[in-house]
């Protein structure tokens, strides 16, 4: 049984906010770090309650703390060796795995991310702006009265109207896969396979291999806990519109070449079950618009060509152990929208996630530099994720096509990474352990 | 169209820098890419490894893609010095780097790790720990000073593909007649 008085209810509830603050945090000592901890401790929700107030809660408050973090708030050095070594090195040192090059690089991100002294993240998520800003004007008094915290920087997201249906800045609905835990009472979508073991996003719990790894020293602080890893990806909306104008002969064709770029129309209706057409009622219904498999219905990609990005983020029954890749996500929309016509006007604006999973580098990273970046993957030659893959002008798309497919050369980078971090969620009797000074 | 020029490689590659992967430094990819992994068998060993021989037989002849996931070309198995040694050769088409935890499972699923097991060195650990196999493969890589290939970048996948086709075609060349 899952603890869920215990864990955060970060990666086990999805409250309907549609606003959110991120907060970078540097404690500036021990004491410090764990003065603010503790003044904030009992704002933080475990998956049973915050499931129990779903319908009268308004806010939900989130905090998560990077290697560098769990180090300032005191944690002894023979336990923090005990962490994983992707975890232990952050994010912004595993660049090169990560495909974080060139306008990706971590020397290029902002907001101080890429800086040793990021120890934590309060994540304030919040049913609309108003109530978001609240939770943010909170936080920033209790800042006042605490010492030596300092914000490296903020980030306010907000859902992108229309608001009845989540999507992202290039108009394609989002939060359409999500895997389901075994024992957190959800149930899997149709076709989405059974429910997935729990040691998969939590420490302590059996995974998909067995009774799950060792967990890093003292288990006090480690059971419970997830990693998440953080992306703030900005995305050229009008880099993107003038890529699909350019390249298709109506607005027609301009919408299916999006839709093979994603393997779904921006509807969320997915190219498996409407090749030729969209179909935005089968994009909206839930019961329908995640129930496909590529092994039988399209194995050669006519429909989702072999490199689109939901093919390859999740290949489904044509990958082995998909069952140990799978992550939870949770995020939204930073940015203004870009009205339809109008020039980019070159704000930044784009989508900012996180990545819950039990062990980064098997997960998280096997995603970044296998799925997405890897130019071989499922046989093709030269390509990379187009959405969200390391591009530099040099990489194809192929899309199958009869009689004769297409492949467009050169694909421009859509999205550019802007930050990011590995962080640990610890469970709530951890942040007292660490409130309390992380003694055993 | 590209050309299928043989390729001949003097190794290691002049000013190749290492890239860093998941678990460690990748293996840079070569013309004749994959292992010549030798190391040493533990003290009466030998017949266990050897008696595998007939087990990997037995399991292609009943699923012949068991081993799929590595994208082979050739396996070569050897134990000589009076079998105190195995070497252990496999031409492959994927990084190694980036599958590792696939080959680490289908090496438990298969029973290939029992032969590993039966080598000094091998980390007692590795069933979660794909960092310690990948490491183990490393430390026991003995590299090429020289590879060649008569077809090089053709993946196995490839091969079967193009032999399928020409097969396909001259079947259908032949019922023309």
């Amino acid at each position: 049984m899952l603890d869920l008085d215990d864990i955060q209810h970060f990666l086990l509830t999805r409250p309907h906010a549609l606003s959110a603050r991120y907060e970078f945090l540097s404690f500036g000592g021990p004491e410090a770090g764990r003065a603010w901890l503790a003044g904030i401790l009992e704002t933080v929700g475990n998956a049973r309650a915050v499931a129990a107030a779903a319908g009268t809660d308004t806010r939900w408050v989130t905090v998560a703390f990077t290697w560098n973090g769990l180090r300032a708030l005191g944690v002894d050095e023979a336990a923090l060796a005990t962490f994983p070594v992707e975890f232990r090195e952050g994010m912004a040192a595993r660049a090169e795995v990560l495909g974080d090059v060139g306008n990706n690089h971590p020397d290029r991100w902002i907001g101080g991310l890429a800086d040793p002294n990021l120890h934590a993240i309060i994540i304030l998520f919040a049913q609309d702006a108003a109530e978001r800003d609240r939770s943010a004007a909170r936080h920033k008094t209790f800042l006042s009265e605490c010492k030596d915290v300092r914000v490296l920087s903020s980030l306010d997201l907000d859902a992108l109207p229309p608001i009845e249906f989540s999507h992202d800045h290039f108009g394609y609905r989002d939060k359409l896969s999500q895997p389901a835990l075994e024992g957190s009472g959800e149930t899997p979508g149709p076709a989405s396979g059974a429910a997935i073991k729990p040691g998969e996003f939590i420490l302590g719990y059996p995974d998909e291999d067995g009774d799950g790894p060792a967990l890093p020293q003292p288990e006090v602080l480690s059971r419970n806990g997830s990693y998440l890893a953080y992306r703030r990806l900005e995305e050229h909306v009008g880099a993107f519109r003038n890529f699909l104008e350019q390249n298709s002969r109506s607005p027609d064709e301009q919408e299916l070449l999006a839709a093979k770029l994603m393997g779904r129309w921006r509807s969320g209706a997915p190219l498996v079950l409407a090749p030729e057409k969209d179909d935005p009622e089968l994009g909206a219904d839930p019961t329908r618009n995640n129930a496909f498999g590529y092994k039988d219905a399209d194995p050669r990609g006519y429909a989702v060509p072999l490199g689109a990005h939901i093919r390859r983020m999740n290949p489904r029954d044509t990958a082995v152990n998909m069952t140990r890749r799978r992550m939870v996500r949770r995020g939204t929309t930073y940015g203004p929208p870009l009205p339809a016509g109008a020039a980019d006007d070159g704000v930044d604006r784009g989508i900012a996630s996180f990545f819950g999973c039990a062990s980064l580098v098997r997960q998280f990273e096997f995603a970044q530099n296998v799925w997405v970046n890897d130019p071989k993957f499922h046989e093709l030659e030269n390509e990379r994720d187009p959405i969200i893959g390391a591009h530099d002008g040099t990489f194809d798309m192929t899309i199958p096509k009869r009689p004769v497919r297409r492949k467009i050369k050169g694909l421009p980078a859509f999205t550019t990474v802007k930050g990011g971090a590995y962080f640990f969620l610890p469970g709530i009797r951890a942040l007292r352990f660490l409130a309390g000074g992380a003694k055993t | 169209m590209r050309d299928l020029k043989p390729t001949a490689a003097a190794l290691p590659r002049a000013g190749e820098k290492l890239v860093k992967g998941r678990y460690g430094s990748m293996m840079p990819v070569t013309p004749a890419n994959g292992f010549t992994l030798i190391a040493r068998v533990k003290p009466g060993c030998a017949p266990t490894i050897r008696a595998y021989g007939q087990k990997i037989e037995d399991t292609i002849r009943e699923s012949p893609d068991a081993l799929a996931v590595l994208k082979l070309h050739y396996l070569r198995w050897v134990l000589f010095d009076n079998d105190t040694r195995f070497m252990y050769i496999g031409i492959f088409d994927t990084d190694f780097d980036k599958y590792v935890e696939d080959a680490v499972m289908l090496f438990k699923a298969t029973g290939i790790t029992t032969i590993f097991e039966q080598l000094e060195g091998f980390p007692a650990d590795w069933r979660d720990n794909p960092a310690a196999f990948a490491a183990f493969c490393r430390e026991h890589q003995a590299p090429s000073f020289m590879e060649y290939a008569q077809y090089p970048d053709v993946s196995a996948t490839e091969v079967v593909k193009a032999v399928t086709m020409k097969r396909a075609l001259s079947e259908a060349l032949d019922q023309l007649q």
